[in-house]
């Protein structure tokens, strides 16, 4: 899992020293400080997590063992595009399965895969309470306003502005 | 409702909570404040306020204004000057500009609500503490630091007969007693805000609608037990939550009402937020406490309950948003108000969040006992375009599915058990008749594979187990036998795992087995054109 020993990052190592420093050092606000870390560089990286552990004097394996239990903390650095359909039970209903197969064909990517192809990656979500809108898409962490189910060529909107390539046309 | 402020044409009150914002209400917000300063004549005073109850038809606006209220939906920012106007003295001439955006403030959606847990949710500004304090609230907490002693405010607590709004109804004046009643040392109160259900935001609704009524109760509720120090801890899903409720807090710290010698007195007490990071068992309580230390979210079990060792080994008391919301109220009321309303075994209210395949999607507060038809029918409007109610899914991945021809059931804790599902925390799903069954049930089972924590045998493997089962009556693969088993693991699940999560996994199966075996009956036997293997 950590094949490589640790980049020297001066920056990312001052970044986290302050983190750590600010919660006291308390083991205790080890979810804190990852929450921390990943909003300042976007993922966490094992070099990140060993810095971590050393801050708060804790063994890398708890470090790792709590980063990889929280569904929220990603180990690996996020595709450039995220397409998120929530699968709520309200969605549910509303079609959020149906909405998941046509992504599934017109981004080329099958949910859930971590690898993603071309940029892009497609996640389920747990429910946003925002059920009334259902069923609900996020576009890089943007709503997709109205219904992307009832109105494709909105959705085709913004994936164009967002520099997706037209389907092919020998797609379904 | 509040009365239109004095002197003015009232008082705008725009929606400002996450449904409304997903909606567009922050653009609405600016157009109304913009269209404001433009305009000439007096106009009513914009004020951004939590959850206005309709989420499907936001972003949704009140106005308080000399002919009682009028209520809005659906309003783009464009139409901000028109709204504007209709505040002012002079009645434009002309088409109403806003005709098809007006709601009716007397339908049932609205006349049927019974707002306690949300009576200042709507009505203040969630970020001035100075609208909240005009409010009234504090106001208990106060009582509480002065004159009102733990005892008599847990009396006050057994009175009212509240019980946990979390889903499993334990007593709340119960555990009170038992945590206040452990050996002296030092003592924690914990608010569960990590509403996870699937189709559940009525805690939300709370949090970013009125968090300083949730800071009184869980201080009113530290001074009942004796704790000194208390967190919230909040899934990471809620940003706007979060963010108000750390202002909040903070502005509670600047009022002398949090932090140390609160109002001259030698008492102290310091509340937290804990950031959850997306795991669905840390709702289970240990989970949580585990959690909050730092570690990872997985249960342990109980006995010892967390009342006797929580938190760092001491005595801890954990409620959910709603239960402690309720708290003040219950105090300026007196218990006996409370449990005046309600049936023999359900005391006060309960609020839902009302979603699915139903008219009117939001937030209903309601007395317990109501009817589930008048909730999904005559409230929620019942499915669209007059489409058949199938049934009615209560209780998220813990809970079950009430068919249509029970609706009349009353929502009551043992009154919803018996027939096979929970009360929850209060998300009501309404599932019409192109929903099959097993389908659905796989999709809760889908849910708990998820976020099966790993510790345990039975939840770990036997959701996967269930999910292929599932599968094949999903597919219509099913061959009779498979009935059998399925609900012998269902069982067998239910018995042996650990904690809450994987106890309650099998139910959405259980109680469509129940209600509507014909749809697993359906799944049994070959498809068309497809041999079994």
């Amino acid at each position: 899992m950590f094949p490589s020993p640790p980049a020297p990052d001066v920056r990312t190592d001052a970044l986290i020293q302050g983190l750590v420093r600010r919660q006291g050092g308390r083991a205790g606000a080890l979810i804190e400080v990852l929450h921390q870390v990943q909003e300042h560089i976007g993922h966490l990286p094992p070099s990140a997590l060993r810095q971590v552990a050393r801050g708060l004097q804790l063994p890398l394996s708890h470090v790792y063992g709590v980063a990889s239990f929280y569904h929220l903390f990603q180990l690996e650095a996020p595709s450039t595009h995220r397409c998120a359909v929530c699968l709520g039970t309200a969605c549910f209903v509303r079609g959020s399965m149906e909405l998941v197969q046509r992504l599934q064909v017109r981004l080329g990517v099958r949910l859930d895969d971590p690898d993603g192809g071309g940029g892009w990656v497609l996640q389920g979500i747990s429910c946003l309470g925002a059920c009334g809108l259902g069923p609900l898409l996020l576009l890089d962490g943007v709503l997709v306003a109205g219904r992307p189910l009832a109105s494709p060529e909105l959705l085709e909107a913004r994936f164009k502005g967002l520099g997706l390539p037209l389907p092919r046309r020998d797609q379904p | 409702m509040n009365a239109p402020t004095p002197g003015g044409a009232g008082l705008l009150r725009c929606c400002d909570a996450s449904g409304c914002r997903a909606a567009g209400s922050g653009a609405l917000l600016k157009a109304l404040t913009a269209a404001r300063g433009a305009a000439p004549l007096p106009v009513a005073a914009v004020r951004p306020v939590g959850c206005l109850r309709l989420c499907g038809r936001g972003p949704l606006v009140a106005w308080d204004g000399p002919a009682g209220t009028r209520l809005y939906g659906g309003v783009p920012p464009a139409l901000a000057p028109a709204l504007i106007a209709e505040t002012g003295a002079a009645a434009s001439p002309g088409p109403d500009p806003l005709a098809a955006h007006r709601l009716d403030p007397n339908h049932p959606f609205f006349r049927l609500q019974c707002s306690v847990v949300l009576e200042g949710c709507g009505q203040v500004d969630p970020e001035a503490i100075d609208q909240a304090l005009a409010h009234g609230s504090y106001v208990q907490w106060r009582r509480c630091l002065l004159e009102l002693s733990p005892e008599a405010v847990r009396q006050q607590v057994r009175r009212s007969g509240l019980r946990g709004r979390g889903g499993a109804g334990y007593p709340t004046g119960l555990k009170w007693d038992t945590v206040a009643l452990q050996p002296p040392g030092p003592r924690y109160v914990v608010c569960n805000a990590d509403e996870g259900d699937p189709g559940a935001f009525m805690d939300r609704c709370v949090l970013e609608g009125d968090p300083h009524r949730l800071i009184e109760g869980m201080a009113i509720a530290a001074h009942a037990v004796g704790a000194e120090r208390g967190y919230i801890y909040v899934r990471a899903e809620y940003p706007l939550a979060i963010a108000r409720l750390r202002r909040a807090l903070q502005q509670a710290g600047q009022r002398g009402l949090l932090g140390q010698a609160l109002l001259g007195t030698d008492r102290e007490l310091r509340i937290s937020v804990r950031v959850g990071a997306g795991a669905y068992v840390c709702g289970e309580e240990t989970a949580l406490l585990a959690s909050i230390q730092g570690r990872r979210g997985s249960p342990r079990p109980r006995p010892p309950f967390p009342a006797q060792t929580g938190l760092w080994g001491a005595p801890t008391l954990i409620n959910n948003v709603e239960t402690l919301a309720a708290i003040p109220v219950i105090l300026r009321e007196g218990g006996d108000w409370y449990a005046a309303m309600g049936t023999a075994g359900s005391r006060g209210t309960k609020v839902f969040a009302l979603s699915g395949a139903v008219c009117h999607t939001g937030v209903v507060e309601v007395p317990m006992g109501t009817s589930l038809r008048t909730i999904v029918e005559t409230m929620g409007g019942g499915v669209p375009d007059g489409g058949a109610l199938k049934a009615v899914q209560t209780g998220g991945p813990s809970g079950g599915c009430i068919p249509a021809d029970l609706l009349d059931t009353p929502v009551d804790y043992e009154e919803l058990k018996a027939l096979g599902s929970i009360m929850g925390s209060g998300g009501m799903v309404v599932i019409d008749a192109a929903m099959a069954m097993p389908e659905l049930a796989r999709h809760f089972i889908r849910f708990n594979v998820q976020e099966s924590c790993g510790k345990c045998l039975p939840c770990r493997a036997g959701t996967v187990q269930l999910e292929q089962l599932l599968d094949r009556f999903v597919e219509r693969r099913a061959v009779p036998e498979d009935l059998e088993r399925l609900e012998q693991l269902c069982r067998m699940v239910a018995a042996t795992s650990l904690c809450g999560l994987g106890q309650s996994a099998p139910q959405p199966v259980l109680s469509t087995l129940r209600h509507f075996l014909h749809d697993y009956q359906a799944g049994c036997g070959a498809p068309a054109g497809e041999a079994r293997p």
